[in-house]
């Protein structure tokens, strides 16, 4: 049955995926909801929690004000923290409540960007939907109010990073690896939405000549980019030398052609094995890792996709499974799975089963055993584990 | 260390002297910060205590997102499940039907038969009122093996009412029906940890003739319904009162409630109180309370006026603990805690008397996120936010009262105490495990 996950873990949800996505910028996050969600992200989908400083709040919502619609107490205590805190931006972010009463957030950031002079603006999250929607309302807002238009291009090849945050990437140092791989093929990173780059340097993400996109949440982002800011995107994950080497490959082609692509369809694959594996996850990663391996291992791999994306991502063999039900249908006569660990349960039981950790399922459990998988051989990183 | 981002906010009058803090609330509500201290227990540890049970969460995404994963890191998966609400059974008005075939489809794919289920619903289950009556009146039909109790991860509704903790609390023992009742069996209701084995109140018990039983005991759902056979339910606890009225009322359990307090006299007190309930003569205690009082001594002996700091999780009674130690000569330099409890007023007021620069700081105000300290300076934390939002390294890891009651916990926690100051604990791992004394995998 739909929504049912009898066996299995649920994805972060679109509240924490904006949490995540402005985590590092300076801003004030408000998720306007009862208490409970603040601790769910800060304690499962947030390691940077503990060691670095962010202002991510909760209004504590209670019965009476959101039978009464008192968005003065909000306002009132928004205002009050910021004076104190001094936030760069706020954000308020919708969930499940303020969705069912009809909270104008919008309305509200406005009127707390009037009295403060602080930009403000209203997340419409419900808590309903993946964490990828939530990342993505958070870089479109970023994107809105905060980069410019008229920015000059750098005058060496500059990239930007689309779609960095913790629940796709961890912190295992892929990010990093990113940044290095860059430089390695004679690049430079420009702005890394959102790790590891102030709002400034976002701000400048305009000077870029292209855009790579790593996660589904920055597709819309990337899209508005190309539209306003003519930067072509290139959609993909340098994970293995191959697959590092293709996307090389269709950046420096998107740099010279100012056409967007999308790495997942240019490369060739080369099976050499009976096998069938299924990779479970992020539309992005996932179809990128399939790359890899097939041109790597001649080993034919089919992407479930269970989170949002859409067609142009998705090769003609690979499916979206948003149910549990669509996985296990998916999976029967699979030789091979990689997914996070708790999808063990799903794993049919002659299938070899490679755990490979994603923060926005599992939380912080296997934190410590994600590999960074960056243009490198799987062999180095101790294979999946 | 915690790395600094954007500009130094201003953190005036976060903090407080004793003397300018109102009781019970010390600090006025607003915005919330959550620190990442976790031990204490969320409703799904609790239901967990019910044995050969099965979880099933009816709620959104993000809600679903830390139940799910309290699960998973208490290698509990195989007993929890759940039903993602979304925004069409919001619009359509169709909850009753979707939780019916939402819950039945889980349970016909489970791959073991519960003894029970408990079904939590959330705050948007009350703002859509649906018919609960007719959903698990329909789910009994269906699956007449099974026990439904119905439970509730409702933060919203936190200030209308009984809290989310003490729901939880009474229908953990909702599944109970009458039984014969039978003098020589007690039950302690109400606690998430399990009281310690060499308490003084085993004594009692045992003095009258009877045994104590705790749900944390019970290794079967069989052992879990036979708690209903307990004449007396004692509970010391304050979020269990409705829970032992409820059992009083719908089994006729008589409720005895013993104070966590942590002075010697309140502590007779309580047990003479109780002895005269069960008919017998309190025991005598001479030993118990020597061995406390010698326990604190040499505690003092070595953690000397080294600063102490004490948080609100660490204990129910953080008031009456904290007056204990400053009575027998421990310097408490700081408090964390955003609330009081009513019946703590008499030892505010004597702290707030004796100690009136002492001071009183909140957990989760806004400012709290740039309180964190960094210094040098020795100090022992007791409780896991205290260390957190201290700095230190040295303190003692418990929650929620950890089962120390009465003689035997003070004579435990001067030991833990001493042992804290001595030996460096892993602060950052061990505070952000959830569920103290749960099963983790963190």
């Amino acid at each position: 049955m739909k929504q049912v996950a009898g066996l299995i873990s649920t994805y972060s949800s679109d509240e924490f995926g904006i949490c995540s996505a402005l985590y590092e910028l300076g801003g004030m996050v408000v998720m306007h909801d009862a208490s409970g969600c603040n601790s769910t992200y800060t304690t499962h989908d947030e390691p940077r929690w503990y060691d670095m400083e962010s202002m991510i709040y909760i209004s504590a919502i209670s019965e009476m004000e959101a039978i009464m619609g008192d968005d003065d107490k909000l306002i009132h205590d928004v205002i009050e923290t910021a004076q104190q805190m001094k936030p760069k931006f706020i954000a308020l972010v919708g969930a499940p409540i303020p969705y069912m009463i009809g909270t104008d957030l919008k309305a509200i950031a406005a009127v707390i960007e009037e009295e403060t002079g602080i930009p403000s603006f209203g997340l419409e999250a419900n808590g309903m939907n993946g964490y990828l929607s939530g990342i993505s309302m958070a870089f479109d807002a970023i994107v809105d109010r905060f980069c410019k238009k008229e920015v000059l291009k750098s005058t060496q090849t500059k990239v930007n990073i689309l779609g960095a945050t913790p629940l796709d990437f961890s912190l295992n140092g892929s990010i990093d690896s990113i940044r290095r791989w860059i430089k390695n093929i004679g690049m430079q990173t420009g702005a890394c939405f959102a790790m590891g780059s102030s709002l400034e340097e976002l701000s400048k993400a305009g000077k870029a000549q292209v855009n790579l996109v790593i996660s589904y949440g920055a597709m819309e982002i990337a899209k508005k980019m190309e539209e306003e800011f003519d930067i072509p995107y290139v959609v993909g994950v340098p994970v293995g030398k191959l697959f590092a080497a293709t996307v090389e490959h269709c950046l420096k082609e998107s740099l010279e052609t100012g056409k967007s692509q999308v790495v997942c369809q240019k490369y060739k694959a080369d099976i050499r094995s009976e096998k069938k594996a299924a990779i479970i996850g992020e539309s992005v990663y996932a179809t990128s890792l399939a790359g890899e391996i097939e041109q790597q291992y001649g080993i034919s791999c089919e992407v479930l996709c269970p989170l949002e994306t859409e067609e142009m991502i998705l090769r003609s063999m690979d499916k979206q499974t948003p149910e549990e039900d669509d996985l296990m249908e998916a999976l029967e006569g699979m030789d091979i799975v990689i997914a996070d660990p708790l999808y063990k349960p799903l794993c049919p039981k002659k299938a070899s089963f490679y755990p490979l950790g994603h923060i926005a399922f599992s939380g912080r459990i296997y934190e410590n055993k994600i590999p960074d998988l960056i243009d490198r051989e799987f062999e180095e990183t101790g294979g999946l584990r | 260390m915690l790395r600094r981002i954007g500009e130094e906010p201003s953190l005036k009058e976060t903090k407080k002297p004793m003397k300018e803090v109102s009781f019970p609330a010390p600090f006025k509500e607003g915005l919330e910060f959550s620190s990442p201290a976790r031990g204490t227990w969320n409703i799904v540890h609790t239901g967990m205590l019910i044995p050969q049970s099965h979880q099933i969460f009816v709620c959104a995404q993000g809600c679903l997102r830390g139940v799910v994963l309290t699960a998973a890191e208490m290698n509990a998966m195989g007993r929890y499940s759940s039903v993602a609400i979304r925004e069409e059974n919001v619009l359509e008005g169709n909850m009753e039907e979707f939780m019916i075939d939402g819950i039945t489809d889980v349970l016909k794919k489970l791959s073991y038969k519960p003894k029970a289920v408990l079904v939590f619903i959330s705050c948007q289950h009350f703002f859509l009122a649906y018919d609960q009556d007719m959903v698990f009146r329909e789910l009994r039909k269906r699956f007449p093996d099974i026990s439904f109790t119905d439970c509730y991860m409702i933060p919203t509704l936190r200030k209308s009412g009984l809290t989310p903790d003490q729901k939880m609390r009474i229908q953990l023992y909702s599944l109970l029906s009458p039984k014969e009742k039978r003098k020589d069996k007690i039950n302690l209701i109400g606690s998430n940890l399990p009281i310690s084995k060499s308490c003084e109140l085993f004594r009692i018990v045992k003095a009258a003739g009877a045994n104590l039983q705790m749900i944390n005991w019970c290794k079967t759902y069989e052992e879990y319904l036979d708690m209903a056979q307990a004449s007396l339910n004692l509970y010391y606890e304050p979020l269990a009162k409705m829970a032992a009225e409820d059992l009083k009322q719908r089994l006729g359990q008589e409720a005895f409630y013993l104070p966590f307090v942590y002075q010697e006299d309140r502590i007779e007190n309580a047990y003479e109180k109780l002895s005269q309930k069960l008919g017998i003569q309190k025991p005598d205690f001479k030993e118990e309370k020597a061995s406390a009082k010698k326990a604190l001594k040499e505690a003092y002996q070595v953690i000397g006026n080294t600063p102490i700091a004490v948080d609100y999780t660490f204990t129910f009674r953080i008031l009456s603990f904290v007056r204990m130690l400053l009575e027998h000569g421990f310097f408490v330099r700081e408090i964390f805690a955003d609330m009081f409890l009513p019946e703590e007023k008499e030892d505010f007021l004597w702290i707030k008397e004796h100690y009136p620069e002492m001071v009183i700081s909140p957990t989760s105000r806004p400012q709290m996120r740039f309180l964190v300290e960094k210094s040098e300076e020795k100090v022992l934390a007791i409780g896991q936010k205290a260390a957190y939002f201290t700095g230190t390294d040295y303190f003692v890891n418990v929650v929620e009262s950890g089962g120390l009651y009465g003689f035997d916990g003070i004579f435990q926690i001067a030991n833990q105490m001493k042992e804290a100051f001595c030996h460096k604990k892993d602060r950052k791992i061990l505070i952000q495990r959830k569920g103290y004394g749960c099963e983790s995998c963190i």
